[in-house]
């Protein structure tokens, strides 16, 4: 077990709590740097998916896991990061000016979105979310002089700097210093009092008010950098799939990606991480074990959709911090051994249930 | 003589048919602890509600410091130099007690949600003058051995305390405490006596809290109002407010008149 004893104040701000964080940080980073050395294509792309969900996953973390914010709508804001990438690229706009432009697109879209918001909560906002995710999605297909229709529209690779970031190990770095960004600027907000305003929101909106933060403006806040991460995501998944149709952005994209943070773990940066694993593993998870599988089952249809069901009831019920909670509970586990009491988590758990859906 | 440090003047406000508060009227001065009793139903959170904007009052106006604050949004109020805790204590169950307090310090930030996403050096440095005001409050409140619990595990004696030192972290002139020593043991109602009087006299904070402790109203009030289904029943030191027949006959009923029989007899 390890005691940091505190002498200064940014001892609580700083990246890492103490050398052995910033040592297994650095094992992961070179870790990932070596990757495609070693690794197949095949997985390497799989790696830069996982990137680029852990992107969608930090910024629906910090709208509904800090902010309490219920979004059942974020696929249209993926799709539209992806088609603005998509058309500025066809146009011949360089990727340095397109991606952002591509987040600030979508943020004004998530504004837009977010609306509702500052009169409804809960299972009422998801609804309202919903709604907007589905006009959204069909607006793609309807405009067809502009983004191909149901008919698809073909991406071209990025062009950086005379190089050709099209897939293997560059896009798989591009895609990794994007996540790391990300991931640094949620942290970032996080430790200031843009993010503190945003997690009183979550926890009483009474009180949040009384200490002076301005519901409207940090919700649509939320929002609009929720959307944007999707929106820079979005683009890079435009240039890793490259062929974008509406139909990759349905409803049930939306619901797998609120899936994804509530299973990674509400609440916890790491958490998105974990989820955008599993959303990325659990599908090639499935198809590994397949030919085992006896026929009724392995040929069964919606098996995928099934087995994201249960592992979603299953969390909720047993595990409501998701993945990152069953990680903590095993570090301290170790951590305390042998000292380690059942009933450690207990009184936040208790807290957590009833409190899921306010 | 200068206006009032800060002034209700004929409040009323309904809910449906139910007149909650009707034409309530004090003033409170400066370094005043200002205590509002009564039954229960008797309209003092309501009052609370409407001083810290989160009702609007049907009829009446609200005056701080000579400046009309009845319009004013309920975010803007923390800014104004007021700041309230809550009967049920509204804390931030997901955050640890120092979040909690920096979020009570929010209106005192000085950086920008750019900055933030960058953490430029300004914004550490901010950060950490944030930090050393909020250690003040800690320190005061000796909140030190909870600094970084989260608040959904802690006991409710302790999360009143994080609540009152989440109030004083806005920095506020007057501080609206709606009963702090509910749920508190004698010791620790003991502690918020202390605290209560060190707010008003070493920090110069106006307090106007409801209570139905009489021990602690005595101890720390200076004038006390008592209320009854919404309307103003007696003003006063505490004494007097105790003495008071309307307030008594709230309280425990009317004293036996010539045609009832007294209860003696009855027996």
């Amino acid at each position: 077990m390890r005691f940091i004893f505190k002498t200064r104040y940014e001892q609580d701000i700083n990246l890492f709590q103490h050398g052995g964080q910033m040592f297994w940080y650095a094992v992961l980073g070179l870790v990932l740097m070596a990757a495609p050395f070693v690794v197949s294509s095949y997985v390497l792309t799989q790696l830069s998916q996982i990137f680029i969900y852990s992107i969608v996953a930090f910024g629906l973390m910090l709208l509904a896991g800090f902010t309490g914010q219920l979004s059942l709508g974020h696929a249209a804001f993926l799709a539209v990061g992806a088609y603005t990438e998509a058309v500025l690229a066809i146009a011949g706009v360089p990727f340095l000016v397109s991606v952002p432009l591509s987040g600030l697109f979508a943020a004004v879209v998530g504004i837009i979105v977010g609306l509702p918001a500052l009169r409804v909560k809960g299972l009422y906002l998801g609804i309202a979310t919903l709604a907007f995710g589905t006009i959204i999605e069909e607006i793609i297909a309807r405009a067809e002089p502009i983004t191909g229709g149901n008919a698809g529209l073909m991406v071209p690779p990025i062009n950086l700097f005379g190089l050709r970031f099209a897939d293997g190990p560059a896009f798989y770095y591009l895609a990794f210093a994007f996540a790391l960004a990300a991931g640094l600027i949620l942290i970032n907000i996080l430790r200031s009092p843009t993010g503190r305003a945003f997690v009183a929101i979550r926890d009483s909106e009474i009180s949040a008010q009384s200490m002076g933060v301005n519901l409207a403006v940090y919700k649509t806040m939320s929002f609009a950098i929720s959307a944007a991460f999707a929106g820079v995501a979005g683009a890079l998944y435009a240039h890793n799939i490259r062929f974008l149709s509406p139909d990759q952005f349905t409803v049930v994209q939306s619901i797998e990606l609120i899936m994804m943070v509530v299973i990674g773990g509400l609440g916890s940066i790491h958490g998105a991480v974990y989820g955008a694993i599993f959303l990325i593993a659990l599908p090639q998870a499935i198809n590994a074990v397949k030919p085992f599988l006896p026929l009724f089952l392995s040929e069964a249809t919606g098996l995928q959709p099934t087995i994201f069901g249960l592992v979603l009831v299953l969390v909720v019920l047993f595990e409501p911090l998701g993945i990152y909670g069953a990680w903590l509970k095993t570090r301290t586990y170790f951590d305390l051994f042998p000292f380690y009491r059942q009933g450690m988590f207990r009184r936040q758990k208790a807290f957590q249930k009833s409190d899921r859906l306010k | 003589m200068s206006a009032p440090f800060f002034e209700a003047h004929g409040i009323s406000v309904q809910f449906g048919g139910l007149k909650a508060v009707d034409g309530v009227s004090f003033t409170v001065d400066k370094g005043e602890v200002f205590t509002i009793i009564g039954p229960n139903g008797a309209g003092k959170t309501t009052v609370f509600n409407i001083v810290s904007r989160i009702y609007d009052p049907s009829a009446g106006k609200v005056v701080l410091e000579g400046e009309d604050i009845t319009e004013v949004p309920a975010h803007r109020i923390a800014k104004l130099g007021i700041a309230r805790t809550f009967q049920n204590i509204e804390l931030f169950e997901h955050a640890t007690v120092l979040q909690n307090l920096l979020i009570g310090a929010h209106v005192h930030r000085t950086t920008n949600p750019v900055a933030e996403a960058l953490f430029l050096p300004s914004v550490k440095r901010a950060e950490v003058a944030l930090r050393e005001k909020v250690e003040e409050v800690i320190d005061l409140l000796d909140l030190a051995v909870h600094r970084d619990s989260m608040v959904a595990g802690l006991p409710y004696g302790a999360r009143k305390v994080v609540e009152l030192g989440r109030a004083l972290c806005t920095r506020p002139k007057l501080l609206l405490l709606d009963e702090p020593s509910s749920g508190l043991n004698v010791e620790e109602t003991e502690d918020m006596a202390f605290w209560i009087e060190d707010i008003t006299k070493d920090l110069g904070i106006t307090v106007i809290m409801v209570e139905h402790d009489m021990t602690l109203v005595s101890r720390v009030s200076d004038r006390v109002l008592a209320m009854n289904q919404g309307r103003v029943l007696a003003m006063g030191s505490p004494a007097e407010v105790q003495r008071h027949p309307a307030v008594v006959e709230a309280y425990i009923g009317a004293p036996a008149g010539p045609g009832m029989a007294p209860l003696e007899k009855a027996s």
